[in-house]
């Protein structure tokens, strides 16, 4: 049998989806052994246990169904929030922006969310009541997105800075809102009251889940990026000007107008992102997710970016690392039961992003060493071969 | 048997999907000029990274006297005495001359400096060659010319023996490039070995005493340059004959497409000083204007302000009868501007984008390419197919092929396919030759000159003398920030021209004399 070794090894590799996709593979495969190690270290006796439980946990804890399903659902409810603010941090960084402050963003959402939830819920007919809240919580999102996007465009005020502050001083000033605010606020629970039903997103089939139809909207919206990005003259000069801004700015794309859009998009992302976690029904009838104003920044913000590196800022892409970063977050709860802390998944994540910031770089040197090498043995199995034989083959074959 | 003293044998340099040296033998006598001559991308950087260290070959080895040596770090080659000047100066911009040649071999006793002996050693080495430098002065205040002497001043300095020049006339004016043509000489003729990379046939014809072509990585051949033509040697270079002049007709002049009046653009290092002062010109349909000078007197900035990239102070430009003076960069490209920029990797393409969105960059937004906001592919992919056909745009996988694979050459005839195919009345074309060999240069001004005759009006900005006198209609030359002469090129001299750029002559001291 003839091997045809004119078979071009590049054409296969170093497709960008796939070369991509092995890159977070393989920054989930290191973070993971590195978490491991970590378990390790902590806690040795129980390490390949809590390895187990980070990777199974996130769909079974035992044999019984409902539990089964319970966790999927419940992996996918988490996802929901920090795939919004993936979808965030993920489109700006196609423009080159850094948006660190998807966090400020999420909560100026989820407050305008709630606010709407609360104060107008005699206003609207209670059958959309919910989809002004969400519709809210986007345009607080975009207010929180605009003002860092028209400090670094009109001021040229580095984005990574103004959106750090922007975080802090949402918090604080969402918590303020929320405290001075009696009809919102539960002072002998330290938390918000709970949420009129009218407010809430209809849940998805399941009852005893908190999952529910915003899922769908999610999909959608990554899709939606997906198109812009991909098919319309914005998503051209968005990435044109991402790459290189000094080419979109020679070719007469408006730079700054394109700017402050991107930050007010992905800042509604991110907004939408906060709604949706807050207005998701709950479990317990007569009941609502609540908010407890302390003064911690929202975590859903940076799990974003981990989401958004980790799916290389595909809008489709991230919908799975969401999943996945979820997933391993759910495994992280259950591993408490066998004696490691919830953050020994922070450490795994942590680990991940690092990887996959520069996993792509050391996957391409890895298949153009693959390629050089394959070359080689080509080279030296060609010169070994009697290119005689092979003619002699093919006469036969003939 | 003749003696070498480096011999680089049967080289082989494989990045992945390119074989950039395909066995290359190089074999340097002592004492002489060796010149290597190639297209872009034919592989002689390649070949000479593997020599400096920089790249590891495949197949090959490099022998010193004869003897196999191992080059794995730039460090060896250093030990080995072999020195390069690159192409763009490897210098340390806040740092004094002498700083930068001790940079690297500090001589220094229990951690401290020994600056006197070092500065002993180096006016020597400078008054024994001639090489005049100031070495307390800061980089970035002296000019290339000078930036220059300091990287051979620093491969003197360590001793080196074998000297390697990339491309190293490409900033030069002509008074300084045959300073510098004497300076390799008097290296030679005191035993250094030279070897000199370069794809201008004049230069190699004056100073090299052999010369080894490249083509698409393959060695063509050594040739003594005694024995040989610039004809024959362009011809092993490109696989073709190539004209060297640029044949056409004299112009047909329409009207005024460009006219600027008193143009003033401040600079951006020095706050208070002009670096484009009240120029005034105007370009006529059918002609081709060259604004010639040498790098680094205003031209950038003056281009950046006509095109909008950059503010200006003071001034109006107006093109056909159109006041654009505050126009923005879209609004002046459909009035009628088209521009290849200085710059192709920073202004002028997307290198992360396929070919085809490239092609149509300047083009997007038109309804030929768009429909409510959506682009429309199969047009895009039709157009860039077009283009790609027209101008023979060469690439691995045509339309789709990402910028940034692509070679130089091949970059710049997209630019260029991309500005003339737009409809445009005036053509502001940046150097827009740099860093191409002579088949392509060729290729260009053969565009150039055709656009002419179908009447555009072309403003040309350019730093070779060649392209100056070969193409342009009339020349202005530019000082300081300041048009100190207009010539015509049938009448003038390059040695004239050189002066002017020079600033050794102006206008109205001509006119005194």
């Amino acid at each position: 049998m003839r091997f045809d070794w004119n078979f071009d090894f590049k054409r296969l590799l170093p497709r960008k989806g796939l070369s991509a996709l092995a890159a977070s593979v393989m920054a989930i495969v290191i973070g993971l052994i590195f978490g491991y190690f970590v378990m390790l270290v902590a806690y040795p006796e129980n390490a390949w246990q809590g390895l187990k439980c980070i990777l199974t946990c996130g769909y079974s804890v035992n044999e019984n169904i409902d539990i089964f399903n319970k966790n999927i659902a419940n992996t996918f409810f988490y996802a929901i929030p920090i795939m919004m603010t993936g979808l965030a941090v993920g489109f700006a960084f196609k423009m080159g922006l850094f948006n660190i402050g998807a966090s400020g963003q999420f909560t100026a959402g989820l407050y305008c969310a709630i606010y709407a939830g609360f104060m107008w819920q005699d206003m609207l007919p209670p059958s959309i009541h919910w989809i002004l809240c969400i519709l809210m919580g986007m345009l607080g999102g975009m207010i929180w997105g605009l003002i860092p996007g028209l400090f670094k465009a009109l001021l040229n005020v580095n984005e990574v800075i103004t959106s750090i502050m922007f975080n802090y001083i949402g918090m604080y000033l969402v918590n303020m809102l929320v405290m001075n605010n009696g009809s919102m606020y539960d002072a002998v629970r330290t938390r918000t009251r709970y949420l009129p039903v009218s407010a809430q997103i209809p849940a998805y089939g399941e009852t005893h889940t908190s999952l529910n139809i915003s899922l769908f909207f999610v999909v959608g919206f990554a899709i939606f990026l997906y198109i812009i990005l991909q098919y319309t003259t914005f998503g051209y000069e968005l990435k044109a000007t991402g790459f290189n801004k000094y080419a979109s700015e020679y070719a007469g794309m408006k730079g700054k107008k394109n700017m402050i859009l991107t930050m007010v998009i992905a800042g509604a992302f991110a907004g939408l992102g906060g709604a949706f976690s807050i207005l998701a029904p709950s479990t317990i009838p007569g009941s609502s997710m609540t908010y407890e104003p302390i003064e911690v920044i929202a975590s859903q913000g940076f799990n974003g970016i981990a989401v958004a590196l980790l799916g290389n800022c595909h809008p489709l892409a991230i919908l799975f690392s969401g999943t996945f970063i979820s997933y391993i977050q759910r495994g992280g709860t259950v591993a408490n039961l066998i004696g490691y802390k919830p953050e020994i998944i922070d450490v795994v994540i942590g680990i991940i992003i690092y990887f996959s910031a520069f996993a792509m770089l050391m996957n391409t040197t890895a298949i153009n060493g693959l390629h050089t090498l394959y070359q080689r043995i080509q080279n030296k199995i060609k010169r070994t071969t009697p290119p005689v034989e092979i003619t002699k083959e093919e006469e036969a074959n003939q | 048997m003749e003696e070498y003293i480096i011999e680089m044998l049967h080289i082989t340099k494989i990045f992945p999907g390119i074989i950039a040296n395909d066995d290359i033998t190089l074999q340097l006598r002592k004492g002489e000029i060796h010149a290597l001559l190639g297209e872009n991308g034919a592989g002689k950087s390649t070949l000479m990274s593997v020599l400096f260290g920089l790249y590891k070959a495949e197949q090959g080895e490099i022998r010193k006297n004869g003897n196999v040596v191992r080059i794995n770090t730039p460090n060896d080659a250093n030990s080995l005495g072999i020195g390069m000047v690159h192409q763009h100066f490897k210098l340390v911009e806040i740092f004094t001359v002498l700083q930068n040649i001790i940079l690297g071999v500090e001589p220094s006793q229990y951690g401290f400096l020994k600056k006197q002996e070092a500065r002993k050693k180096l006016l020597a080495l400078s008054e024994k060659y001639g090489l005049k430098v100031d070495p307390d002065a800061l980089i970035e205040d002296i000019s290339v010319g000078m930036q220059q002497r300091v990287e051979i001043l620093k491969m003197l300095y360590r001793e080196n023996e074998i000297l390697i020049f990339d491309e190293p006339t490409a900033v030069l004016t002509p008074q300084e490039i045959n300073d510098l043509i004497s300076i390799m000489k008097g290296f030679a003729a005191e035993g250094k070995s030279i070897l000199f990379i370069s794809h201008k046939l004049n230069e190699i014809m004056a100073v090299a005493d052999r010369c080894t072509v490249l083509r698409k990585g393959k060695c063509i051949g050594t040739v003594n340059i005694k024995d040989t033509t610039k004809e024959e040697l362009s011809r092993m270079m490109v696989g073709r004959d190539v004209t060297f002049r640029v044949e056409k007709e004299p112009p047909v002049l329409g009207e005024t497409v460009l006219n600027i009046e008193q143009l003033t653009v401040p600079s951006k290092i020095h706050k208070k000083k002009n670096a484009v002062h009240d120029v005034s010109l105007e370009v006529r349909s059918g002609e081709i204007v060259c604004l010639a000078g040498i790098d680094g007197n205003g031209q950038s900035e003056f281009v950046q302000a006509l095109t909008g990239l950059t503010g200006f102070s003071k001034g109006t430009i107006t093109l056909c009868g159109q006041d654009i003076t505050k126009s923005s960069i879209r609004k002046r490209s459909k009035a009628g501007m088209s521009h290849i920029p200085e710059d192709r990797h920073k202004h002028g393409l997307v290198l992360d984008y396929s070919l085809e969105k490239n092609l149509v960059l300047q083009r997007y937004w038109q309804k030929e390419f768009q429909a409510a906001g959506f682009i429309k592919r199969r047009a895009v992919r039709k157009y860039a197919e077009k283009l790609i056909r027209q101008f023979d745009v060469r690439s691995g996988e045509g339309p789709v092929t990402i910028a940034r694979s692509m070679s130089g050459g091949n970059q710049q005839k997209a630019i260029v396919a991309r500005e003339i195919d737009k409809e445009h009345k005036l053509l502001v074309a940046v150097q827009p030759t740099r860093g191409l060999d002579v088949g392509a240069i060729e290729y260009i001004h053969k565009q150039l000159v055709a656009r002419r005759d179908a009447g555009t009006a072309i403003l040309l900005v350019s730093l070779e003398l060649d392209e100056v006198m070969d193409v342009s209609d009339r020349i202005l030359v530019i000082y300081e920030g300041k048009i100190v002469a207009e010539l015509d090129p049938k009448t003038t001299t390059a040695e004239e021209l050189g002066l002017y750029m020079a600033g050794a002559k102006k206008n109205t001291e001509k006119e005194a004399v």
